[in-house]
């Protein structure tokens, strides 16, 4: 479904380098895990997937069942399914939190040129998928993220996955900042979603998160590639030992 | 000391095609304020107070023309419960308003004050306008005291049912209106004000507005859309103990606005807020000049401006507070802020404090600066269209603002209002 081949990233403002030839493939229904060293481009490849402005893609493609991601502008992006659970969830003083959510959803049906949700069916939803995340209805009611704790940001993330219903979920770091309950809801919110029709990137630096979201394929990405690939068991070797093994068998 | 000689000129050109109204008993009043404005002569280029405001077209001898906006927006308030007054390029008419008649509240024009030996207003008619020429001088509140043609007198003693509506029709695109209102709230009274449209081609107006103990007055203004309009409007408040005073003011479009509010809060533990939201394209001027004198203790003082700017439309806000020697345990607080849209736009502001006594919180802040880009990209990756994005974040931006007004049902129009030109913009 998602299909990244030979990806080049620069930064569009100065010469350098991020993403040096990345290949990855996710099929529908499946968890790919990323991890790997700060600073080795996860966050880079998850902003450029859902097309932020600032870096210029010098070599390579990426699509989304077919379809070429990289000349859509993000709204584009967003309709066609890609949804990325920030690693720093942006606050936005002014902007109800659930006039933010009607809004997106309602825009992605539109460019889908399906009917807008009522009110009413609406409300019903975000209730329902709200309470399964444990976010109260004051929080649903604040300005977007304003106010939030680390941990409340990324279950917002989560509640705004789960209305989109997204075909690709990229989730960057969402369990950084949970506590050990919250990680879990995460994961059954993530789990709850998980079909055959749907793929997941899951970023993360810990093991924690994939004991609960079973992973089918472990990546380790290092200075701007795909390193290694193998299964969960991959994701073990890395919470033992660290990269400093990986990365000398690579290099 | 003399006037220079181009001021001298400007101001008998102006006053050559006025005629002071046969007036009664507000004559003294108009005559010493003719005698001040001759004094100070209108305002010009190089006046400090007019830096970043060019005074010429509301100075000149003729108004220039304006058209008329055309639209099928039903006019503001239109839901609305309220009493209403209405002026037709700045003239009076009996046919579009309501009878003047409501509990709590007396309400005469400003002709007939003197038959009716309406003392109240006859003392409060130019008074707090001469109070407000010092320190700095507002000559076209002085203009507008001496030759007001229409307007006014409202006396609060109670708390009326519904709000009072002045509606400012514009009707010929070369009217030139001059308007004065006064107000007078007695203690423990309270009353809505609301105005709307915009009155004419160039419009003059002032409103003085004396608060007693107690008092309190709500003022929700929206000035009107036609893009060729020009405004200078004085908002002179005097307040007593532990009164109140709210105002907010809505400017969408029009080529030249400046809109002064003079306070002072002479009474203790009184609270003004003054508020204003104002979004314009393209020749848009407006200028928001507010001047709050804190007399006494333990007064709140509180100002919110807010501007969008797009298409090369300049905003202003010069917003002063002075704290006067022994108005100790004063809370004074000023924002000002424009969002632009635009490199083209620009906006000027010189916030001031100035402060004589010790015990006081004052603050004040001033910003300018475009769409937060990473706001703006994460609503788009929700699936936001930019242009849908921008304008939720361009109300967000707003909504400090509107969030003064105290009444959700009067901020929702306001709201829409600003939807409104949102949605004509593109
Ligand atoms: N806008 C930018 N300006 C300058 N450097 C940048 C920018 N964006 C990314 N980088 C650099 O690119 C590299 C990759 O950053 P990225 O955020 O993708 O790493 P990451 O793998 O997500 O790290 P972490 O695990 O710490 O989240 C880093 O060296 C980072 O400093
Ligand atoms: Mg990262």
């Amino acid at each position: 479904m998602l299909e990244i081949k030979n990806l080049h990233v620069k930064l569009e403002e100065e010469d350098k380098q991020i993403l040096k030839g990345v290949d990855l493939t996710v099929d529908a229904g499946k968890v790919h895990a990323i991890m790997g060293p700060n600073g080795s481009g996860k966050s880079t490849l998850s902003y450029v997937l859902s097309g932020r402005d600032g870096y210029e893609v010098t070599e390579g493609s990426a699509s989304l069942g077919g379809e070429d991601l990289l000349e859509m502008e993000p709204e584009e992006r967003a309709a066609a399914g890609v949804f990325l659970a920030f690693q720093y969830p942006v606050e936005i003083p002014g902007v109800g939190n659930m006039t933010f959510l009607r809004t997106a959803v309602n825009a992605q049906r539109k460019a889908r040129g399906e009917d807008e949700l009522s009110a009413t069916d609406f409300l019903k939803e975000v209730r329902a998928k709200a309470k399964a995340l444990k976010i109260d209805a004051d929080m649903l009611k604040r300005p977007v993220n304003v106010g939030f704790s680390g941990g409340e940001k990324k279950r917002n993330e989560i509640l705004q996955m789960a209305m989109l219903e997204p075909k690709m979920c990229i989730l960057d770091e969402t369990d950084s900042g949970l506590d050990v309950d919250a990680m879990k809801l995460v994961a059954e919110g993530v789990n709850a979603l998980r079909d055959e029709g749907r793929g997941f990137l899951v970023i993360t630096h810990y093991q924690r998160l994939l004991d609960h979201i079973k992973p089918d394929v472990v990546h380790i990405m290092a200075e701007g590639r795909i390193v290694k690939s193998g299964g969960p068991e991959l994701a073990l070797e890395v919470e033992n030992n660290g990269y400093a093994d990986i990365l000398a068998e690579v290099n | 000391m003399a006037l220079p000689q181009a001021k001298q000129t400007v101001t008998e050109e102006r006053l050559a095609t006025l005629t002071m109204p046969d007036a009664g008993c507000t004559k003294k009043a108009r005559e010493a304020a003719l005698a001040r404005l001759r004094q100070m002569g209108l305002p010009g280029r190089r006046d400090e107070y007019w830096k970043y405001t060019r005074p010429d077209t509301l100075t000149s001898a003729e108004a220039p023309t304006a058209a008329l906006f055309q639209t099928d927006e039903p006019t503001m308030f239109h839901e609305f419960d309220r009493l209403k007054i209405v002026f037709i390029d700045g003239v009076f008419s009996p046919e579009e308003s309501d009878e003047l008649s409501l509990e709590g509240v007396t309400i005469d024009r400003l002709e007939d004050i003197c038959g009716k030996d309406i003392h109240w207003a006859k003392e409060l008619y130019g008074v707090l306008e001469a109070n407000g020429q010092t320190p700095v001088q507002r000559p076209l509140a002085a203009l507008n005291t001496a030759y007001a043609s229409d307007g006014v007198a409202i006396h609060v003693t109670g708390k009326p049912s519904k709000p009072i509506s002045l509606i400012y029709r514009h009707a010929s695109e070369t009217s030139d209106a001059i308007l004065h209102h006064v107000v007078r709230v007695e203690s423990d009274a309270e009353v809505t004000i609301l105005e709307n449209g915009p009155a004419a081609s160039r419009f003059n107006k002032c409103m003085e507005i004396d608060i007693a103990d107690g008092g309190a007055l709500h003022h929700i203004r929206a000035q009107g859309r036609d893009h060729q309009r020009r405004a200078a409007t004085h908002m002179f408040t005097r307040m007593g103990t532990e009164s109140v005073y709210k105002s907010f003011t809505l400017t969408v479009n029009g080529v030249l606005t400046r809109n002064e509010q003079v306070i002072e809060l002479t009474g203790d533990d009184a609270v003004a807020h003054v508020a204003g939201a104002c979004v314009g394209d393209g020749e848009f001027h407006h200028d928001d000049t507010v001047f709050v004198t804190h007399d006494a203790v333990n007064c709140e003082s509180r100002q919110v401006f807010k501007k969008v700017l797009r298409n090369g439309a300049t905003g202003v806000f010069q917003g002063k507070i002075l704290v006067k020697e022994g108005a100790q345990k004063t809370d004074g607080y000023q924002i000002s802020q424009s969002l632009l849209l635009d490199e083209d736009s620009q906006f000027l502001a010189k916030p001031e404090l100035e402060i004589y006594a010790d015990d006081v919180a004052c603050s004040h802040g001033s910003t300018s600066g475009a769409i937060d880009e990473t706001a703006l990209f994460y609503l788009r990756s929700r699936g936001v269209p930019t242009r849908e994005a921008t304008d939720m974040l361009t109300l967000a931006f707003l909504a400090e603002a509107v969030q003064e007004i105290e009444d959700d049902a009067l901020a929702e129009v306001i709201v829409t209002r600003l939807q409104d030109w949102l949605a004509r913009r593109h």
